[in-house]
């Protein structure tokens, strides 16, 4: 029997989230020292013994059994989840209450229930993400600090002013109030959104693609949409872009290890399984007054994915998509990657006079890919020194390896370009 | 060929789930190397970190053993080998010594 990939992650999220339902979201140290317990447990014995037949069963039964122990030889010094109270105090209703508690469907509403306690309003976003990844995900924070190219310290000090605000909340998030659920399901969607995003165009020197984060933002998303008041419009927008863009991930790194654009990208490799489950999202979201970002960024993915070539792109669509975006929600990077498909539509100069023409392009300045794109325009306008200029700061501001190699060679194309052109 | 046991001591603490994976698929797949040369007699088991220990003619009973918790034996093999040099040089695989433990390797003696 074989361990299946990341199921200690997987297995571990969701016995925190049951753990912290019995414990009482002010003792989630107490739920996760158990977890700890549970996975020392199955190490030991699994080593000597090999994995059993349903290790999910396993790890599950044994984490049930260290919380039975806990609740036993702490009763008398904490309080528990204050809605379960005296049913954890007698010897009578504990085990029952413990194995309802662990059901499979019981467990599934506490990752919900989780995920939306750890997007609290007190915290800032990239908290909430990191609280996400930190307790649903089981990320280490050495894992969550590679990911999001900060220290140890720093995220360390992060999860732990987070959790204190959790355990203040005195209670988890009830996903039963629908009024409630509705307040506060934008800011999941959002944290998602961002943990994806994390995953597709992050910063982490230790792959361009960190193909991980993508798919546990989707794995979330997918729970989001089990649940009758999390199946909305956009959760269905922003799960159609998760599949439609993490199509294209097999691709954007080619045979030698580089970064690829998606114009040069072999579109055979595009996973079209996640194309037509994208696409069947899109068309489920498609359904209600409200358009949102997750809409308009997914249909603009959509326009990729459905394009055989990169030449069959229909530009003026995605840029007509691009102006929705910026009326919505405007950014420098909406801006920069509107003037982008406008050049591809109108010629490269056009492409540099709306680049020219972005609002608070300072906060671009950091940016390697705005520099790119200053650049290729100018390249493909046949100005070689100014796009080497342009491509030379990109490379000093190149994240990753995978990054920096991408732009010297871009560097290097204009350096040649100058030379044909002198000859 | 002698027989031999391992008693492994140390542990894995402050890792993450992934990391322990990780972890138990490596001696998943020692296990299984051994036992493909032949060389397990008895996968063993493991040992619980904690219990009583019985002591001297008035068999008084404590709690223990209370070692550092790094010396505790976490668990033991039999394993079958040429000699002993050959059991100390397959022991060298064991995962263990990756987070710092040890392996203990004792010939059992002939009856």
């Amino acid at each position: 029997m074989e361990l299946s990939e990341h199921l200690f992650r997987r297995e571990a999220g969701r016995m925190v989230a049951a753990l912290t339902r019995i414990f009482g979201v002010h003792n989630l140290a107490l739920a996760e020292d158990v977890v700890q317990e549970a996975f020392c447990r199955a190490v030991d014995v699994w080593r000597f013994r090999g994995v059993p037949e349903n290790p999910s069963a396993w790890l599950m039964a044994t984490a049930k059994n260290c919380a039975l122990d806990a609740l036993r030889r702490e009763r008398t010094a904490r309080t528990f989840a204050p809605e379960l109270g005296r049913l954890l105090e007698s010897e009578w209703t504990l085990a029952p209450v413990i194995d309802e508690l662990f059901a499979a469907h019981a467990i599934k509403d506490d990752l919900l229930r989780m995920m939306f306690s750890c997007c609290h309003p007190r915290l800032p976003e990239e908290t909430q993400v990191a609280l996400v990844l930190h307790i649903l995900c089981s990320f280490s924070v050495g894992e969550i600090a590679s990911a999001f190219v900060s220290t140890d310290s720093a995220i360390a000090k992060r999860i732990t002013r987070a959790k204190k605000v959790l355990a203040k909340s005195k209670k988890l998030f009830d996903v039963a109030a629908p009024a409630e659920f509705s307040s506060r399901l934008p800011a999941v969607q959002r944290a998602l959104y961002l943990l994806f995003n994390e995953g597709y165009h992050g910063a982490s020197p230790e792959s361009a693609v960190r193909t991980e984060l993508c798919r546990e933002a989707m794995r979330l998303a997918a729970i989001l949409l089990a649940h009758p008041l999390g199946a909305t419009p956009a959760t269905y927008a922003l799960a159609a872009l998760m599949c439609l863009d993490a199509a294209r991930l097999p691709a954007r790194i080619d045979s030698s290890g580089n970064l690829s654009s998606l114009f040069d990208q072999d579109r055979s490799l595009w996973d079209q399984e996640l194309v037509a489950e994208g696409l069947k999202m899109l068309q489920l979201s498609a359904t209600g007054e409200e358009v949102t970002e997750y809409h308009v960024e997914a249909a603009i993915a959509s326009i990729h994915a459905t394009s055989l070539r990169a030449q069959d792109t229909d530009w003026g669509a995605i840029v007509s998509l691009y102006d929705t975006l910026m009326a919505i929600s405007a950014s420098p990077i909406v801006a920069l990657n509107r003037a982008i498909a406008i050049a591809q539509k109108e010629g490269p100069e056009r492409g540099l006079e709306e680049l020219r023409a972005i609002a608070n392009a300072d906060r671009l300045a950091r940016y390697p890919f705005y520099h790119a794109a200053l650049g290729e325009f100018e390249l493909r306008s046949g100005r070689y020194e100014n796009a080497g200029e342009h491509f030379r700061t990109a490379h000093g501001l190149g994240r990753n390896p995978a990054e920096r190699r991408f732009l010297a060679e871009r560097t290097a194309a204009c350096e040649q370009g100058a030379q044909r052109h002198a000859v | 060929m002698s027989e031999f046991t391992y008693l492994f001591r140390g542990r894995d603490y402050s890792a993450s789930p992934e990391q322990r994976q990780k972890y138990t698929e490596k001696w998943i797949a020692w296990f299984k190397e051994l036992s493909a040369t032949g060389n397990i007699k008895d996968p063993g088991h493991p040992l619980e970190g904690s219990g009583k220990v019985v002591n001297g003619k008035q068999k008084v009973v404590n709690d223990g053993p209370y070692a550092e918790a790094k010396d505790v034996v976490g668990g033991y093999t039999l394993i079958e080998a040429k000699d002993l040099a050959h059991a100390v040089e397959l022991a060298k695989g064991c995962p263990v010594l990756e987070v710092g433990g040890s392996v203990e390797v004792r010939p059992i003696q002939k009856m």
